[in-house]
């Protein structure tokens, strides 16, 4: 064996490969200290601004609990104390989430959180409500006991009313149970990532107050304003 | 071994009837309790606000 002096590999040409693509579209889009920043702006210091996050803890509740139940059936959820116990965990993390999502609700419209460029975010948020109304129904009706029979036949009616009766059979337990543990879930976590991705983006919407000082000061920068630290609002 | 609920429910919901709205009391309970629930968080001061807001300034 001979030793071959070779020259040096030349620098391989920038890669137009789809991931290098993806990976520079996301990371201009969403940088990493905007994506874990390490502070949120001093403004988020209220009650108000938790209700998001509370809807992602019950969220995460009910996916735990309902994996733990899907694991073990319904005769299990029924007949069984600690069944009954995750099935009520089920449920009231359900309440919860809905109770906690109307107050952010509340809270996001009469603040207009669409202002300033964020109507992807509001827009995701509201859907994001309204494919888990289906996905709570398909849960009641998917409970395999009386109460399930008769709001599935009362909401069967509801769905014939309105058209879409071919398409969701809300009495057939197989396709209301797809439903209810893969199609919807996902749809939710879904909708969910990216409301959560796009707050991450655009930022917390401002109180009207500070968006108004912002715009007077951008119209008539002063030093005085500069140095009263009233420019940002935002905490490094 | 399957308890009973702590209220009696076996009798037909109440209801609240005004002009064509028509709630069950259970309903009209959470939504009360919704409102309550969210203007104490409008209401009530967060901890350590002031000082937050003092820090960035």
């Amino acid at each position: 064996m001979s030793s071959v002096s070779s020259p040096p590999p030349a620098s391989p040409a920038p890669s137009k490969s789809w991931t290098v693509k993806v990976r520079e579209k996301a990371v201009e889009a969403l940088p990493p200290e905007r994506l874990l920043p390490n502070g949120q702006p001093t403004y988020v210091a209220s009650w108000i601004y938790l209700f998001g996050v509370a809807s992602i803890a019950s969220l995460i509740v009910i996916i735990a609990s309902g994996c733990i139940i899907a694991l073990k059936g319904p005769a299990w959820w029924h007949y069984t104390g600690v069944g009954h116990f995750f099935n009520s965990i089920h449920l009231w993390s359900v309440e919860l989430f809905f109770f906690v999502m109307v107050v952010h609700l509340w809270g996001k419209y009469w603040m207009a959180a669409w202002r300033g460029g964020r109507a992807r975010v509001w827009m995701t948020g509201a859907v994001t409500f309204l494919v888990a109304v289906p996905c709570a129904l398909t849960g009641y009706v998917s409970q395999q006991n009386f109460d399930a029979q008769w709001i599935s036949t009362q909401a069967k009616d509801a769905m014939n009313s309105v058209g879409v009766g071919a398409f969701f059979n809300l009495t057939n337990f197989g396709q209301m149970y797809s439903y209810h543990v893969l199609l919807l879930p996902i749809a939710v976590v879904g909708l969910v990532a990216a409301h959560v991705l796009l707050v991450r983006r655009n930022g917390v919407v401002p109180p009207f107050e500070l968006e108004q000082r912002r715009a007077a000061l951008a119209a008539a920068p002063s030093p005085a304003d500069a140095a009263d630290g009233t420019t940002g609002g935002m905490q490094s | 071994m399957v308890m009973g609920a702590v209220f009696n429910l076996d009798h037909p919901a109440h209801t609240v009837d005004w002009s064509f709205i028509h709630l069950s009391v259970a309903n009209v309970v959470v939504i009360v309790l919704m409102l309550i629930v969210f203007f104490l968080a409008i209401l009530l001061p967060f901890p350590n606000a002031k000082s937050r807001r003092g820090d960035a300034s």
